[in-house]
């Protein structure tokens, strides 16, 4: 499966929502790698502000910062390559980036195997 | 009459916390606790959490983060916790190891968001916490003894711990607000050795700080229950200030006042281990006043002269305020300085002239309501700050709605969670309330000076991340602070008192309003006993001790100051017109 990272730029919170108004654009891709997560399908996700080491060692980011600067971020690379420069991809463009079928974004597959809830039954 | 505090004769626990109103005397007594449990031989240490510290004034000497040793008290040892730069060095140690490895727009783009209230909050946290867990200074030292910062904020930095233990252990995804603190869930047990002291009561004091006076003590009644319900159930109180007898119509009033207080006394405080502080002449500065503070006074007449005969009144700041058609107008200063009545009566006097005003407090303890008539020109608010949070979340829950699962709204109301959240809610506000000043004077007294301080700090933090932020910003955001700078519109008067702390303080916010580019016009010298022309021995002497400080703002303000006279009736509807 292929790999994608984001490289974001410095952020209090990953969903906005400590900033002084609320991003939806934030809000949208938190959710959804979120629930990607959940799926087993991984996106890492690199803050300026907490993972700076992470933006001096990929060198494709370093050399993209000392070029276009900070005002481009967020950036999505996808095995290596930037894909993506300036904004978050949307839906659609991950479930083709990383082949994964649209029912992953907003459903979590429940596992009745290792909780106790089941059927809208809990314990 | 209950006892009066003296440390010598008592048995006192390790960690010892001062609490109470602004300008009830927290700092005095915490002082003068340390100087006379250290002269006692005790290995003493005394840690300043407030933001607008004034324990360098006290002791005379340039104090830090680190500690340092006091030379005339040589058990003494004092750390002074400034959060700004606690969170100054913070951000230093976050970006430092990589200048010259990113650019520089990149560090830019880092330190502004390491410069927003959580960084500030989360900053002076740590190093509250690393002091009430350190096992060295456990040993070292018989006693710790915090002089805490004004109410809401000591609050909020006492039921952080429990608030955020809670927050961390509930948090399911790794990159929350809080995760701007790398490696923060190591700190966890820290955090949950810092709450397990606090609640013990072999090992912790709460000392609650009041004036005999009925505002600060029903304020030192909620504070004790807060602190109660978080597990603090060692609490003892003090009475700063009781004066004993009298003989002049002014110091009866003064004696009238604060018995009435003291046998009003709230339900919640009765059952409180109480002792008395006397009524002092002097101010509580430099090592003599401070050792003799528990135990003696000093009747000493001052023989210094005004410098000036003509002092304006508080119709004089009116006047100047509605001739020159200002529209924003905040009172600031020290708590307890009597902020909310100037606000009052500033209100009053240009709703008096015909103007339609809107006075709003962001005191946590709302008193407005107890100073002011119904008035058809008037408006009034209080800026509630849970009931701002609510509000705030409400608002980003009901946009995420739209858009977003069940499930996935838990996510983003785990985000909400964060502390931080709170601050800015508030912030919301009082940009909404500037913004009425577009057909009306508002008129804004605000919260004491460190948390003013913090709030005009995270404006200009805020301002700059607007600049960026990709997010929905209300106009009245965005429009406040260049409003603030703007003098034609806004103006700040700053209250004090004729004393050492109150004017050295204010002195210190006028240099933080240069600093953010705000305009200030006025000063206003509250509650003098000068003025009252007292001739009770005591009260002369005291008063003889306010020339030396009202000459000074006269000199500083270059003559632009009022002088209010002490009152023992509080000031309330038509007399605040007589100011």
């Amino acid at each position: 499966m292929k790999k994608m990272k984001i490289y974001e730029p410095a952020m209090c919170c990953s969903t906005g929502v400590c900033g002084v108004g609320v991003d939806s654009e934030l809000l949208r891709i938190s959710t959804v790698l979120n629930n990607l997560t959940k799926n087993g399908v991984i996106v890492d996700r690199y803050n300026l502000s907490t993972t700076p080491q992470e933006f001096v060692n990929n060198k494709k980011v370093s050399d993209f910062l000392n070029t276009k600067g900070v005002k481009r971020l967020p950036i999505i690379i996808l095995d290596g390559e930037i894909v993506i420069e300036g904004r978050y991809p949307s839906n659609e463009e991950i479930s083709e980036l990383l082949d994964v079928p649209m029912s992953n974004f907003t459903k979590v597959e429940s596992s009745n195997n290792n909780s106790c809830c089941s059927g809208g039954r809990c314990c | 009459m209950e006892q009066l505090f003296n440390p010598k004769n008592m048995e006192l626990t390790k960690y010892l916390f001062y609490t109470g109103k602004g300008g009830v005397g927290k700092t005095s007594t915490a002082c003068a606790t340390a100087v006379n449990l250290a002269d006692n031989g005790k290995k003493v240490l005394l840690i300043s959490t407030d933001p607008a510290s004034n324990l360098q004034d006290v002791f005379n000497t340039e104090l830090n983060n680190k500690g340092v040793q006091i030379k005339e008290v040589p058990n003494l040892t004092v750390v002074n916790l400034d959060p700004i730069k606690a969170a100054f060095e913070y951000k230093e140690s976050v970006i430092a190891p990589y200048r010259g490895k990113l650019p520089d727009t990149v560090l830019k783009n880092m330190e502004e968001q390491l410069s927003g209230s959580c960084t500030v909050e989360i900053a002076s946290f740590n190093e509250f916490s690393n002091f009430i867990t350190d096992e060295k200074a456990e040993q070292e030292y018989d006693h710790i003894i915090f002089d805490t910062a004004p109410t809401g904020h000591t609050l909020r930095m006492l039921q952080l711990p429990s608030a955020w233990s809670n927050f961390i252990s509930e948090s399911t995804h790794g990159a929350s607000c809080l995760g701007q603190l790398s490696g923060l869930e190591d700190r966890k047990e820290i955090y949950k050795k810092a709450v397990e002291t606090l609640a013990n009561k072999n090992k912790t004091t709460l000392i609650i700080v009041s004036r005999p006076d009925t505002a600060p003590l029903i304020e030192a009644e909620r504070a004790s229950k807060e602190l109660t319900d978080i597990g603090i159930n060692n609490q003892i109180m003090i009475i700063n200030g009781v004066l004993q007898n009298y003989d002049d119509s002014i110091s009866e009033g003064l004696y009238n006042k604060q018995q009435n207080a003291l046998k009003n006394m709230p339900n919640g405080l009765k059952d409180k281990a109480t002792y008395i502080v006397l009524l002092r002449a002097y101010n509580i500065t430099g090592m003599e006043n401070v050792r003799a503070f528990f135990t003696q006074d000093n009747l000493n007449i001052n023989t210094e002269s005004l410098n000036t005969d003509n002092i304006p009144n508080l119709q004089n700041v009116i006047d100047d305020i509605y001739n020159s058609n200002k529209k924003v107008i905040f009172t600031m200063g020290k708590g307890g300085v009597g902020k909310t009545t100037i606000a009052c009566a500033i209100a009053l006097g240009l709703a008096n002239k015909g103007k339609k005003v809107h006075l709003t407090t962001t005191d946590p303890a709302h008193h407005i309501k107890l100073f002011m008539e119904n008035n058809d020109l008037i408006t009034m608010s209080h800026i509630d700050e849970q009931e701002e949070l609510a509000n705030y979340k409400e608002e980003i829950l009901s946009k995420a709605r739209q858009t977003m699962s069940e499930e996935d709204i838990a996510y983003v109301e785990e985000d909400l969670r964060s502390p931080c959240t709170q601050e800015i809610a508030v912030f919301r506000k009082f940009a909404e309330f500037v913004e009425k000043a577009d057909d009306e004077i508002v008129v804004i007294d605000t919260a004491p000076t460190g948390h003013t301080l913090l709030l005009l700090d995270s404006t200009q933090s805020y301002h700059k991340e607007i600049q960026r932020s990709q997010g929905d910003i209300p106009k009245s955001v965005k429009r406040l602070l260049p409003r603030l700078r703007n003098k034609k519109e806004t103006d700040v008067i700053i209250v004090t008192l004729a004393e050492a702390t109150p004017v050295f303080e204010a002195i210190r916010l006028e240099e933080d309003l240069k600093r953010a580019g705000i305009n200030n016009n006025w000063w206003v010298i509250n509650s003098s006993l000068y003025k009252t022309g007292t001739t009770n021995r005591m009260l002369q002497a005291k008063a003889s001790n306010e020339i030396k400080w009202i000459n000074k703002v006269d000199e500083h303000s270059k003559g632009n100051f009022a002088v209010i006279s002490w009152s023992p009736e509080d000031i309330k509807g038509n007399k605040l017109l007589e100011l």
